[in-house]
């Protein structure tokens, strides 16, 4: 669509400004909420029967004796630089260990979001195309499992017949990706315990919305013009359907990020998850503000990213703000 | 030779018979009106000639297009002649339009379904088929998408659509009744003229004598899935003979009698009132425009009076009503009921807005579906300052004056018909006895019959009830057969105001007179 390219550059421009925007609010909030609320690192750091002028000591080589404003601008320079600071706890930089968690949880995430997506797409359109019919119940009736079944249980469940029993998959860990198919492997379980649930809600989504478009009026108007169902589905439908379906997705990826914190610890992934549950822990608010900002922007990213998604479907919403 | 010949068509959904032995033909070159009221089954039989019938549904008895017999042909023989042979064109061009294409890539669809040529070739095709529906390339080139474009404009794409390979049929099923009067006229004058030129058989379904009275050339009347009666157009208009046509036909022409005491007070004051709206922004840092919907308007309606207000859509009628009900807050101007007016500082006026009440335009849309009669009708006591003790009582003389009975207080909204509906909606105007009903549209979703039943009972109310009517509308004889008065608005301002009669007998301003022109009238002599 040449003729779109302009209004479509001003609108991700439009968007882009406002991307800049709420990630400044956020890392002000961010920083607000962590480093000014009560609670002083180095007495976590050090225990609470610290010498007064080894707590002060610790506190000037962490940089907690400047003004918040100074502190905020390092901090933010610093993001800005890809350098996150040193943990408290480990006294390594905390960039380099969220890059080595990253590497697991962004395929883990990509993955399961993929598999999610590949099952749930044909079920959704399956169950749609043929109201009332077997496949429709059969979908709606696994959909509904799929919702139920607490994704941890499921984990144990596959491993227990792929890894134990038909030992095609390995029950946990990570090999690392010095050889991707191995890699690979050990994440499938994960991605389908993760993917589950996802592709049950995607599938519902994806049927009732496939639904409703079914019922508009230039469905109709296209099959009197001569389509058959099948191009009706595919040239008129689908795409008016897929706008409460990627509201989906963009919600599912981010989630998926970092909220597969269960999956990983049940099949021993070093994950993003796993990470901030340990930063808590031990308050290591170094780490906890650098991910949370992380995740921040993964969210914010993804969101600008389903926002050019929906302009690109719907031309209606290249010019709305 | 015949191109389209019904016999003995009968159509059920499940085991509810729709139609009846419906017989009809059709000649090339010719138009065939198919008249009848929501429900009757008029649609059924455009959408039994394409075989686009609901999931479900039955047909039987003979249907000949053009040699092919369509209630036995195969669904792949069917999608050839859709499109091709026969097209159709529906009510709502609003919605007929897939959003996210463009009017181009939609058109050349069309063409590119039924034949084997380039896509370069199809978009020539396709700007030759807009210009001949007059939607031009230097205003309208292929690129645009749908909502880019106004209502008429979408109907005269899907026309485009219809028409582009010539068929030898074409359905329009209520293709205007969505559309504004004068654009109204523009799609019909569109469609008689293809008609015209490429002498294909037009088969047109309406509920608007006065529409298929200027364009058919043979009519058939549909009641309950019969054809009641039928003929050439204007032996059938003098002759009619069937008491439900001939009921039709009263309906349509129907002015209640009305007997207007109009007192000299003022009730309703609206002086230099202005409503503007904020457009969106288009840049960052541009400084958003506004939108002035509601332009400097004053006039004033007498104690009895009915006025009513005309305009097409857009024109600021609905916002002006909104303002008078207080919903909507004014920029400048002021409205006064009586001596006091509607908004005291920022907030409405309770005091006044008791004594006014509105009826809307969708009956099905204003209620809330799981509240009962009862409490949809009392809703307005929240109006006054205490609860009134026999609201009951209330309730059900409000709903005996409308002419429903007070053991309906205990249903539910989607137990009653349309029209049903709308005299709930007026019992619930009526209970606090207001002084002023504004009526927004209130029977434009009504069918004929229904909505000369509806009008006699305002005009009945008017008489028992001492009401004002402020009646707004679109459709200009609806307006003409109720209303003392009329204001004729245009981009948010009022442009000609003066009694009825003299309004439709002399219109002064040329907005008016190009609104009165483009209105379809019923022959006079019609009996």
């Amino acid at each position: 669509m040449p003729a779109n390219v302009p209004v479509m550059l001003r609108y991700a421009l439009l968007r882009l400004q406002s991307l800049v925007l709420s990630l400044f609010a956020a890392s002000v909030v961010i920083f607000l909420t962590v480093e000014v609320v009560p609670g002083d690192p180095a007495v976590f750091m050090l225990g609470i029967n610290a010498q007064e002028d080894t707590l002060a000591a610790l506190r000037a080589e962490l940089g907690l004796d400047q003004p918040p404003w100074q502190r905020y601008f390092s901090w933010a320079g610093g993001l800005l630089t890809g350098d996150l600071g040193t943990s408290y706890t480990y006294r390594t930089p905390v960039a380099e260990m969220v890059a080595d968690r990253l590497r697991i949880s962004l395929p883990l995430a990509t993955y399961a979001l993929v598999l999610g997506t590949l099952i749930a797409f044909p079920a959704g359109i399956l169950a749609a195309t043929r109201r009332g019919s077997a496949a429709d119940t059969s979908v709606m009736g696994l959909t509904q499992c799929g919702i139920a079944i607490p994704n941890f249980w499921f984990a144990m469940l596959i491993i227990l017949v792929f890894s134990i029993n038909l030992r095609w998959f390995p029950a946990g860990g990570f090999p690392g990706w010095e050889d991707p198919f191995t890699a690979i492997k050990a994440l499938t379980l994960p991605a389908i315990a993760l993917a589950l649930p996802q592709a049950s809600i995607l599938a519902r989504v994806m049927r009732s919305a496939l639904l409703d478009t079914l019922g508009e009026d230039y469905i109709r108007t296209a099959r009197a013009k001569g389509l058959t169902r099948r191009q009706v589905l595919w040239r008129h439908a689908l795409r008016n359907a897929l706008i409460p379906v990627l509201t989906i997705i963009g919600l599912q990826f981010t989630f998926l990020i970092a909220g597969g914190i269960i999956i990983e610890q049940v099949f021993f992934l070093p994950g993003l998850g796993r990470l901030i549950f340990q930063a808590i822990s031990q308050r290591d608010m170094i780490v906890v503000e650098s991910v949370v900002m992380l995740l921040v922007f993964a969210v914010i990213v993804v969101n600008f990213a389903v926002d050019l998604a929906y302009a690109w479907i719907d031309p209606r919403l290249r010019t709305a703000r | 030779m015949t191109l389209l010949r019904i016999k003995n068509l009968s159509c059920r959904i499940g085991q509810v018979p729709i139609l009846h032995d419906v017989g009809l033909s059709l000649e090339a070159g010719r138009i065939a009106g198919i008249i009848g009221e929501s429900g009757c089954g008029k649609s059924m039989t455009a959408h039994a000639i394409t075989r686009l019938l609901p999931p479900g549904s039955q047909a039987n008895g003979t249907l000949l297009l053009d040699k092919t017999d369509i209630l036995t042909a195969s669904e792949a023989e069917m999608c050839a002649l859709r499109g091709k042979t026969v097209s159709m064109i529906f009510q709502e061009p609003m919605t007929a339009l897939n959003p996210v294409k463009t009017i181009g890539d939609q058109v050349a669809e069309a063409i590119m379904i039924h034949k084997d040529i380039p896509r370069s070739e199809a978009m020539a095709q396709t700007r030759a088929t807009l210009d001949r529906v007059d939607i031009p390339a230097d205003r309208f080139p292929l690129t645009r998408y749908p909502h880019e474009i106004s209502g008429g404009q979408r109907q005269r794409v899907c026309i485009a659509m219809a028409i582009a390979l010539r068929p030898k049929l074409l359905i329009a099923d209520e293709p205007t009744t969505a559309l504004d009067v004068t654009t109204q006229a523009g799609i019909l004058n569109l469609l008689a003229r293809l008609v015209r030129e490429d002498g294909m058989g037009l088969l047109m379904i309406s509920h608007d004598l006065a529409i298929m009275h200027g364009m058919a050339d043979h009519i058939h009347i549909i009641q309950k899935g019969r054809v009641v009666e039928n003929g050439p157009t204007r032996h059938l208009f003098r002759h009619m003979k069937h008491p439900c046509s001939r009921a039709l036909l009263a309906a349509g022409t129907h002015r209640p009698d009305r007997k207007v005491k109009v007192c000299e007070t003022p009730l309703l004051t609206v002086e230099n009132v202005t409503r503007t709206y904020t457009l969106p922004r288009t840049g960052f840092r541009v400084k958003p425009g506004l939108f002035r919907a509601v332009d400097g308007v004053s006039f004033s309606i007498r104690k009895g009076e009915s006025l009513g207000i005309v305009g097409e859509s857009g024109c600021g009628k609905s916002t002006l009503a909104r303002a008078i009900l207080g919903l909507e807050n004014t920029q400048a101007g002021e409205i006064r009921l009586g001596k006091e007016a509607v908004f005291t500082g920022k907030r409405p006026n309770r005091a006044v807005r008791r004594k006014m009440q509105v009826v809307f335009q969708d009956p099905y849309g204003s209620f809330n579906p799981r509240h009962k009669v009862a409490r949809l009708v009392s809703e307005p006591f929240h109006l006054l300052d205490t609860h009134p003790a026999d609201a009951s009582d209330q309730v059900a003389r409000a709903l005996a004056a409308v002419g429903l009975t007070p053991e309906d207080a205990d249903k539910y909204p989607h137990e009653f018909s349309g029209g049903q509906r709308q005299r709930i909606a007026i019992a619930r105007a009526l209970i606090i006895r207001p002084q002023l009903i504004i009526l927004d549209e209130a029977v434009s979703a009504l069918d004929i019959s229904v909505r000369a039943r509806i009008l006699e009972l305002l005009a009945h109310l008017s008489e028992t009830h001492g009401l004002t009517y402020l009646f707004i509308s679109h459709d200009l004889s609806v307006v003409r057969s109720i209303t003392d008065r009329v204001l004729v608005m245009q981009l948010g301002k009022i442009v000609e105001e003066g009694p009825t009669e003299q309004i439709f007998d002399a219109p002064q301003h040329p907005y008016t007179r190009s609104l009165i022109a483009a209105a379809p009238q019923l022959p006079g002599n019609a009996t």
